[in-house]
């Protein structure tokens, strides 16, 4: 794994982990759409593809929420 | 033009309801009950005679000058302390209140200089103009007896003088010290004949005394006993021009006085809404940086960074900017260029910057200092509130009951504000400080902090929810508030998250090393104590769970009821005066004017249409992933508008390689910053002196900046970011800034009645300004949120990833001085590094010998990015476990030492927070020796013959 791509792990991570004890949103959903929202397309990619790559590192929601970004969903 | 000519009434207005009717020299006027007899006179243009008494402090009754006579009454009571009263007749005029107001002031120019043709306050002085005024044409008393008038001026103090040669002890500046700025470092030494002001203890001058220079003592003189140093090297200004201040987020409006395009002084502004009148040292005297000799004022440019700058025309330098940002696109595509607006620079400049750049470049690669400061708060609060921005206006703090301080210094970083907020504790409000530094308002004269919780730096979202708990588990929540005006679904889930026992006081005090019992106390007392307001700095934002907290006070402020009226709510004091501003202007990558979502088509599409470009739906990179890009190389061209993210921004190392991987950078600022060390072109830019525009603060207050004097480099910024948008094939069509703000009001909805001609006519006014609020919206959120209900979200704590261990045992976290303003670009190059020539390190005295380290000594500063060595200060300020330093001087470098951890809603850097170690030094470290030889290299610049 890239050091870039270790960073964004670990950025995707920290979204996750304010997310996943929330009741209001659905966790995975509410990951993905922060994601989406706030990061590049390029930085985008850049996680699509490590996931694509094994995901290795990433919490399972997030792990879902970047499937989810992979999808377009 | 002329002077500004403000009214001085005398005494302060009463805030009373009731009126009274009352007869002045046969004029009836009608005031508050409370108003004093010589206010009101003032009221109806009547003039009593005074000395002592000036409307920025309380009356004193001591100069015997402003006596009347009432009908019924006996004596002759003095206006000033005397209140009205209905029904009664004054007169300000008859031939015995002349004979006393003569024999007084006979008495005052008996010991007095009679040098006033060659005096700096001649045609400004309240003593000649009360000789006038009582008609005094002798002294019969002579001038050869005992006097003041050969005493010793005190020049210690690089901005003002003191000569007691001409003071006549009316305790204007005594007062002003105590009830305006709260500091008491003036008193009156001595009785009777030998009474004199005084600066702090015995033996002290101004410069050693505590006094923090902030003016209102020369404000308050009515002589020439204190004078800006300025005034007396220029002589009096002959027009002046009411402008905003360019430092801290208070906003202060000042009166420019000038003699023609010299700034003679600046004179903090009654009517500013913001500053009420006051001001502090960096504001009223700290703009010599204008007119400093290391200022650029040509554009300069070269082709690598290791060859000496050039200067150049503007056609060559803007021709430069454009070729090569059009050729990496070309090149590289679209996306790898990108710019930084200004959290300096005015809103109709920053506006600009990111439409070059959205309409421009055709990205949306477009970020603002406010992304290392308070992105936390915009995110966070539009979450709970719906509004990314405060909730209240200065004069909130009036009326609060219980004041909490968290990651905030006022007294440094915020000065004029808190003052208003010392003036309100003096008064009886308590006050909550929650910092791990013992800061200034945990104890200073006369104010006393009810509760200091000095947590570990980290864990704010801890302990705001250990507050939060023993809120709920107590049975202190507001529920009728939560129930009308909160989201009940929220609050229930988030209820049961904050009651479990991981929440409580006793769990997060021990991690956070706070007593619990402090915990409930400083709980307790917010949930009960009446008006509870919150104020907050980059010491909770600045954390990886910056957004968390922000959320954590929105969560506290709801559950008490405390939002929505006067005294309460939740405000984050920013950091530079225009980084609310630069945020409302749609400087983040990822939305537009008004914090609008670059994806939503309907209204991105009000932004084509005017624009006549369209525009990528996609957000762009922030800051720090622009850094991260570059290094990967998929970033190479950056427009920089005055910030200096080399010095400022974390982790410095990273942020070189950055810079140092791009192949085009370009500069706009004042001065060769560090960041310019790594830049190909250098535009020059203008001061706030030299341009119009407006500020936003962190009131949401749109102010009015006005030229004063010529940009000395030739053009204002705003005309500087037109020239590369034409040059990049998007030419802007603006013949004044007041146009810049009709489109911003016209495609913005919480501005769109903001104009100039409006700014003109009521000073200024707090966003949302538009057909629901006219005249702007002082306090947010009154009868509900701007989202519907208010939103409870879950702030579980999550420990930072940055930890202490054996190799960095000690706890880092940076913050501000008075003195010095940010980066200190400008402070630096003014008389203000009398009290700050250097960055220091605050170690506890158990740390410090523990490691052999005495105060004043080199010390080396480890951290897991870097290294760096600067002065050891000794001091129990921090806690044992938890060292401090500034970030104002490039030559210590602090964030060498910070790392690349942000928050994790908006990347905003964890600068709070940084494992350490420290031991003894022998001065600079291999990275400043290093980092000072490649600085000198960069900035030498080959001069060129006048064009």
């Amino acid at each position: 794994m890239s050091s870039y791509d270790g960073k964004l792990v670990m950025m995707a991570n920290q979204i996750g982990k304010f997310y996943a004890p929330q009741k209001q949103v659905e966790p995975v959903a509410a990951i993905a759409t922060h994601i989406r929202k706030f990061w590049d397309p390029h930085m985008r990619a850049v996680i699509v593809a490590h996931l694509d790559q094994g995901g290795a590192d990433l919490d399972e929601p997030v792990r879902q929420a970047v499937e989810r970004l992979k999808q377009g969903a | 033009m002329s002077l500004v000519q403000e009214i001085d009434y005398g005494t302060p207005a009463s805030k009373a309801g009731a009126q009274v009717t009352l007869t002045i020299d046969g004029q009836q006027v009608t005031v508050p009950a409370g108003t004093s007899i010589m206010r009101a006179a003032m009221d109806t243009g009547i003039k009593v005679p005074k000395l002592c008494a000036t409307d920025s402090v309380d009356a004193f009754g001591s100069c015997r000058l402003c006596l009347v006579e009432i009908q019924g009454r006996a004596g002759t009571p003095a206006s000033c302390t005397t209140p009205v009263a209905e029904g009664i007749v004054v007169s300000t005029q008859s031939e015995r209140l002349k004979q006393i107001r003569k024999g007084v002031m006979e008495l005052y120019i008996s010991d007095h200089p009679l040098d006033c043709l060659t005096c700096a306050a001649n045609g400004d002085c309240e003593l000649q103009d009360m000789a006038g005024a009582v008609g005094l044409r002798d002294v019969r008393y002579g001038y050869d007896g005992a006097s003041h008038t050969k005493q010793e001026k005190d020049e210690s103090n690089p901005y003002f003088t003191f000569d007691p040669s001409k003071c006549i002890v009316c305790s204007r500046c005594v007062r002003a010290c105590e009830e305006v700025q709260g500091t008491f470092a003036l008193t009156i030494q001595g009785h009777g004949f030998d009474s004199k002001v005084s600066p702090g203890a015995f033996d002290d001058n101004f410069l050693s005394s505590e006094c923090v220079s902030c003016g209102a003592c020369v404000q308050a003189c009515p002589t020439a006993t204190l004078s800006e140093k300025s005034l007396i090297e220029i002589g009096q200004p002959e027009h002046s021009v009411v402008t905003t201040c360019a430092y801290c987020g208070v906003g202060c409006s000042f009166k420019a006085e000038m003699r023609g395009e010299e700034l003679v002084r600046m004179v903090p502004y009654k009517d500013g809404k913001a500053n009420r009148g006051h001001s502090c040292v960096k504001g009223r005297f700290a703009w010599g940086y204008a007119h400093h000799k290391e200022r650029i004022l040509k554009p300069m440019m070269r082709e690598t960074i290791d060859q000496p700058w050039r200067e150049v025309s503007w056609e060559d330098a803007i021709g430069r900017v454009a070729s090569e940002f059009k050729r990496l696109q070309d090149k590289h595509g679209r996306l790898v260029i990108g710019g930084i607006t200004s959290s300096r620079c005015t809103n109709e400049e920053t506006y600009l910057v990111q439409k070059l750049i959205r309409g421009g470049f055709g990205n949306n690669n477009v970020d603002t200092c406010a992304r290392v400061c308070h992105s936390p708060t915009g995110f966070g609060l539009s979450q709970a509130f719906g509004t990314s921005a405060g909730t209240q206006d200065f004069d909130s703090v009036e009326q609060s009951d219980v004041i909490i301080v968290i990651g905030a210094n006022p007294t440094d970083a915020h000065p004029v504000f808190a003052s208003r907020m010392k003036k309100r504790l003096r008064a009886g409000a308590k006050l909550i400080v929650i910092d791990p530094r013992r800061i200034d308002l945990v104890k200073s004269a006369h104010i006393k902090a009810d509760y200091h919780l000095p947590l570990r730096p980290g864990t704010n979202a801890a302990m705001l929810n250990a507050i939060a708990h023993t809120i709920v588990t107590e049975g202190l929540a507001n529920e009728k508030f939560v129930n009308e005006f909160c989201d009940r679904d929220a609050f229930a889930y988030w209820a049961e998250f904050i009651a479990q026992p991981q929440n409580s006081p006793e769990n997060v005090g021990l991690m956070a090393g706070v007593d619990p019992a402090l915990i409930r106390g400083a709980a307790r007392l917010y949930a009960t104590g009446g008006n509870g307001a919150i104020y907050y700095g980059l010491g909770v934002t600045e954390h990886s769970q910056g957004t968390t907290a922000v959320m954590g006070l929105a969560n506290l402020a709801m559950l008490t009821g405390n939002i929505g009226r006067k005294g309460v709510g939740v405000n984050p004091l920013r950091g530079q005066n225009n980084v609310q501003g630069s945020c409302d202007m749609g400087s983040f990558p990822h939305e537009l004017t008004g914090y609008r979502h670059i994806s939503d088509d309907a209204m991105r599409g009000t932004f084509e249409a005017l624009w006549g470009r369209k525009l990528d739906n996609e957000p762009g990179l922030r800051i720090p992933n622009m850094f991260d890009a570059a290094i990967e190389g998929t970033f190479k061209g950056l427009y920089v508008q005055g910030e200096d993210i080399l010095q400022s921004d974390p982790n410095t190392a990273h942020v070189v390689r950055a810079l140092a991987s791009m192949e085009c950078v370009v500069v706009q600022d004042l001065f060769l910053n560090e960041t310019a060390n790594y830049a190909h072109v250098f535009l020059p830019g203008s001061t706030f002196l030299e341009k119009d525009g407006t500020f936003t603060n962190a009131e949401r207050r749109i102010n009015r900046v006005r030229k004063v004097m010529t940009p000395k480099n030739g053009k204002a910024d705003w005309e500087i970011t037109l020239d590369i948008a034409k040059a990049m094939g998007f030419p802007m069509h603006y013949d004044h800034p007041s146009q810049i703000m009709d489109e911003i009001a016209a495609l913005t909805p919480t501005f769109k009645d903001v104009s100039y001609e409006l700014l003109e006519k009521v000073g200024s006014v707090q966003w949302p300004c538009n057909d629901k609020a006219p005249l702007g919206t002082p306090v947010m959120h009154i009868g509900g949120f701007v989202r519907g209900k208010g939103n409870f979200l879950i702030t579980e704590y999550v420990p930072t990833d940055e930890k202490t261990g054996p190799r960095f045992p000690l706890l880092l976290t940076t913050g501000r001085i008075l003195s010095q303003y940010n980066v200190g670009a400008q402070t630096r190059r003014t008389e203000n590094v009398v009290w700050h020539d250097q960055d220091v390190l605050e170690i506890h005295p158990h740390d410090a010998e523990q490691r052999g380290v005495r105060d004043g000594d080199w010390v080396r500063l480890d951290s897991r990015a870097g290294s760096t060595s600067l002065r050891a200060q000794i001091t129990d300020r921090v806690a044992p476990g938890v060292v401090y330093t500034t970030f104002h001087h490039p030559d210590t470098q602090a964030n060498v030492i910070t790392t690349d951890y942000s928050d994790w809603a908006t990347n905003c850097p964890e600068y709070k927070v940084t494992a350490v170690q420290v031991s003894p030094s022998n001065g600079p470290s291999e990275w400043q020796r290093e980092y000072n030889a490649q600085a000198e290299h960069s900035r030498r610049i080959v001069k060129v013959a006048a064009e």
